[in-house]
């Protein structure tokens, strides 16, 4: 609870810390790990409270960082209209690819939502107008008309409420009759039919959900990088997500958030600076710490079991 | 649209799809007796191909080329198994994901600080390097030979499944590997030799696909995930399942990229159809996919389990 | 009255037949028991009547409505619930969550995304009194996983009565009870006669015969009698083909 509270106040703090420090590049980069850590939020419901794992969900950041593309791209700058055909697409999209992903079983399930962020990354590298494979540049960030989205900080401190605002919908809803109910699917399935609960249904509904955050984090995402490109959907973008919520604590809400932090913060540290290892160590890392970073991810999956939040004593957990 | 092109990429569709079959046979031999998701199956398939590239660059033999890069894959995929698979066999399959992303990120740097990030090539041996007369019209030789291997070691393939006693407990442990392993039968063993073999295959379709790819780091990932939908579509720890899905792919795949653009102009108006051409072409076989899926959902050909 | 008709239900597993026309009659308000040697298809049966697995023939009728191919989170809204024989609970859950969870089933709006469920003053009411109707009053917010198994037996007990079913399917309430567990489930269940109809597997002999209304012995997917407890426990067919040479029940 602490560290949880430690975090967000350490969140909310960072852009007055990095002014006062004349480093505003800390700004663009905390940005970038709390829209990852919304996402991971997002993926967490289905995937530490409905038990769904998914390794296609940045298909959804990807929905979400083309309407906002798409709609420039036609010279529609209105943020409002940005966030509406963002949700309105996912949803739809959500809905109809859930329902397919969901006649599967477990293994199946996985490998399906794989397979249809694929489809959506090939499609994406069709838009032959924006760019195809290398993307497009966006004329402008996202209009609100009430605040401008232009100034880095502003464009932090929204990302932050949009990131506290679902962490607060989330701890209600998981403690509501659905997030009850999602809960005791993970645990028991069959037992939850025999209750009388449409089982189905539930999951799909988690599924909508968990993707319509990830298609938030798209809209910021689109809006921080002012770039939109198919490499968003990448399936190492669906793995590392999955791996920031396992790293920071699956069955916590929160815990994905240190996730995301700590594993963006590892990415800068070994890509950027100078760790002071003996001989070429240092040079070596810079170059390659994709090969650290993977053997990070092996270990994380073969010993971490409660995850970071649960190491610095987190909170109550999902049902179990 | 003429028949000669027609058969030709029908036959390139059996081509891919022989390929994909070598992928997707190992993969869901895995998938059904273990139930271990091995996302780094692509890697092995990168890793024939490199190994195959290296030792023909050393020793100009096209067939030493292959046997080591299959003893290689076989190798590596024996000592996967032993050293990190085999501890997840156990766990929820979301740590078996992650652990295999992990290693297709490891194995992908590790080619990258080998051989560079440039592709580097490998040519097709020059005894094949010519055509084949196939029902009067000239297919590469190369690709034909890569059929011809295919459907060669999915016979061998079937012999060992369904003739000999070490299949006859692959197929008991596909349907249910417990009892297998309540049998007193090696379990143990059997996994390693069964992850070993599909590896083994894995570095098969490498080599072959070596001459027809650019191999390079992150090669492997977009033939797993074809091979993905292969295994989906075709129902998971089948193999004859992965037989016909391979085919079924292959062939839809292939064909649908060649003609459905033309197809759409026909009957489009020629922005639309050029728009939307090669996004319909490549999105189909998940089309596919999600059609079987909805009406089949254990898959064209299912294993029965116990 | 008959609140639950079977007629000429049957079952085949590829070439095994499970269940092979069997026929069930179950007044409103009996304790109505199946017994039978093992592997003769009870849990079958209870899967079938459940809606958790699809005849293959036959027929079976809740209060005059066909009911036979309707799947089960339906057909508990309908009236038909069941428990299990490996207890089923929610290990993450305390004893009034899972109960509450159970009622929340029966009650639906479970689309309901703000309001905890803790603040649902009916649903914990209700889940208390079902909790204190089986004995569990006191174990109101123990986690189940620090429960012992007879208590997790009443616990499932309470689960399913949480559904307010008009036919109860209880598949061997009494599985791994001490004698003193047991003779509590037997008065409890006693005292539900009226409340609902039960359909009763069980192999406790002494339970079966304590509170049957009606028994049916099963054998090979088949009912071969039907009857009192005093016409089955007389009847030369059931004792060759079930009770056998064992010591008459007390």
């Amino acid at each position: 609870m602490v560290a949880a509270a430690a975090l967000i106040l350490l969140l909310a703090l960072a852009p007055v810390i990095a002014s006062l420090a004349e480093q505003p590049f800390y700004v663009t980069l905390l940005s970038r790990m709390m829209i990852f850590a919304l996402a991971a939020v997002g993926l967490n419901l289905m995937l530490g409270y409905g038990g769904m794992v998914s390794f296609g969900h940045a298909l959804y950041i990807g929905v979400g960082a083309y309407a906002v593309g798409i709609l420039n791209f036609y010279g529609i700058d209105n943020g409002y209209a940005h966030i509406a055909a963002a949700l309105v697409c996912g949803t739809v999209i959500a809905t109809l690819v859930g329902a397919v992903c969901l006649r599967a079983s477990g293994i199946g399930f996985i490998m399906i939502t794989l397979a249809f962020a694929q489809m959506f990354y090939f499609l994406a590298i069709s838009f032959k107008q924006l760019g195809g494979d290398d993307g497009y540049g966006l004329t402008s960030r996202s209009d609100f008309k009430l605040f401008d989205l232009s100034d880095n900080t502003v464009l932090y401190y929204v990302i932050f409420f949009v990131l506290l605002l679902v962490l607060l919908a989330f701890s209600r809803l998981v403690e509501a009759p659905f997030g009850v109910a999602l809960r005791g699917c993970k645990e028991n399935e069959r037992r939850m039919r025999a209750m009388g609960f449409a089982t189905w249904r539930i999951k799909l509904t988690a599924y909508v959900l968990s993707a319509l955050v990830c298609v938030l984090a798209g809209v910021l995402l689109a809006n921080l990088t002012r770039f939109v490109s198919p490499s968003y959907m990448n399936w190492t973008t669906s793995g590392d997500i999955l791996l920031m919520i396992v790293l920071g604590g699956l069955g916590t809400l929160i815990g994905p958030v240190f996730g995301a932090v700590a594993w963006l913060a590892l990415e800068e540290i070994l890509s950027s600076f100078d760790l002071g290892l003996p001989g070429n160590a240092d040079a070596f890392i810079r170059d390659h710490w994709a090969i650290v970073l993977g053997a990070l991810v092996i270990a994380v999956a073969l010993y971490l079991k409660d995850g970071l939040y649960g190491y610095l004593g987190g909170g109550r957990k999902a049902a179990s | 649209m003429t028949l000669a092109l027609f058969f030709a990429q029908l036959l390139n569709g059996f081509q891919l799809g022989v390929l994909l079959f070598l992928l997707s046979a190992g993969l869901t031999l895995v998938l059904g007796i273990m139930r271990f998701i091995n996302l780094a199956h692509g890697s092995l398939f990168m890793v024939g191909a490199y190994f195959a590239v290296t030792t023909y660059e050393a020793t100009q033999s096209f067939v030493l080329a292959g046997l080591v890069a299959i003893a290689g894959a076989l190798l590596l995929g024996a000592a996967l198994e032993r050293m990190l698979i085999a501890k997840l066999y156990s766990r929820d399959h979301l740590y078996q994901v992650l652990a295999t992303f992990g290693l297709i990120l490891v194995f992908n740097e590790l080619a990258r600080i080998i051989w560079g990030q440039t592709p580097i090539f490998l040519n097709v041996p020059d005894v094949l390097s010519g055509t084949v007369n196939l029902f009067g019209f000239e297919y590469p030789a190369y690709r034909f030979a890569i059929i011809t291997v295919g459907l060669l070691v999915g016979v061998a393939l079937y012999i060992v499944i369904h003739r000999t006693r070490i299949g006859m407990l692959i197929r008991a442990g596909a349907s249910d590997a417990e009892m297998v392993a309540a049998l007193g039968v090696n379990i143990r063993l059997i996994n390693t030799a069964v992850f070993a073999a599909a590896a083994a295959l894995a570095g098969v379709a490498g080599v072959m696909a070596a001459p027809i790819l650019s191999v390079q780091p992150g090669m492997g990932e977009p033939i797993l995930i074809l091979t993905l939908v292969v295994i989906v579509t075709g129902g998971i720890g089948s193999i004859r399942g992965a037989f016909y899905g391979a085919l079924i792919v292959g062939v839809i795949d292939t064909i649908g990229r060649s003609f459905l653009p033309a197809i759409l102009r026909e009957v489009f108006e020629r922005s639309v159809a050029q728009a939307a051409g090669p996004a319909v072409s490549s999105m189909l076989i998940y089309l596919l996919m999600a059609v079987v899926l909805a009406l089949r959902p254990s898959g064209l050909f299912p294993v029965k389990h116990g | 009255m008959t609140a639950l008709t079977v007629r000429g239900l049957t079952k085949f597993f590829g070439g095994i037949r499970a269940t092979d026309g069997l026929d069930l009659d179950v007044d409103s308000g009996d304790i109505h028991a199946i017994i039978g040697p093992n592997g003769a298809g009870k849990t079958t049966l209870i899967n079938q009547l459940s809606g958790e697995l699809n005849p293959t023939a036959g027929v079976i009728r809740l209060d005059d409505v066909d009911v036979t191919h309707v799947p089960i989170h339906r057909r508990v809204h309908l009236g038909i619930a069941r428990s299990y024989q490996i207890t089923s609970v929610f290990l993450g859950f305390t004893a009034l969550e899972n109960v509450m969870l159970a009622a929340q089933g029966q009650r639906g709006k479970t689309f309901s995304f703000w309001q905890p469920v803790a603040r649902d003053a009916p649903l914990v009411e209700r889940a208390r009194s079902l909790l204190a109707r089986v004995g569990l009053d006191d174990a109101v917010h123990t986690p189940v996983s620090a429960m012992a198994h007879g208590a997790r037996r009443q616990l499932e007990l309470a689960m399913t009565l949480a559904l307010q079913p008009k036919v109860m399917l209880l598949d061997e309430p009494m599985a791994g009870m001490s004698r003193h567990e047991s003779e509590s489930m037997v008065t409890l269940l006693k005292s539900l006669k009226g409340v609902c109809s039960i359909v009763l597997v069980e192999h406790d002999m002494d339970a079966v015969f304590a509170l049957a209304d009606r028994i049916t012995v099963v054998v090979y997917g088949r009912s071969i009698a039907t009857g009192t407890p005093k016409s089955i426990r007389n009847d030369p067919s059931v004792r060759a083909a079930y009770l056998g040479d064992e010591e008459e029940p007390a």
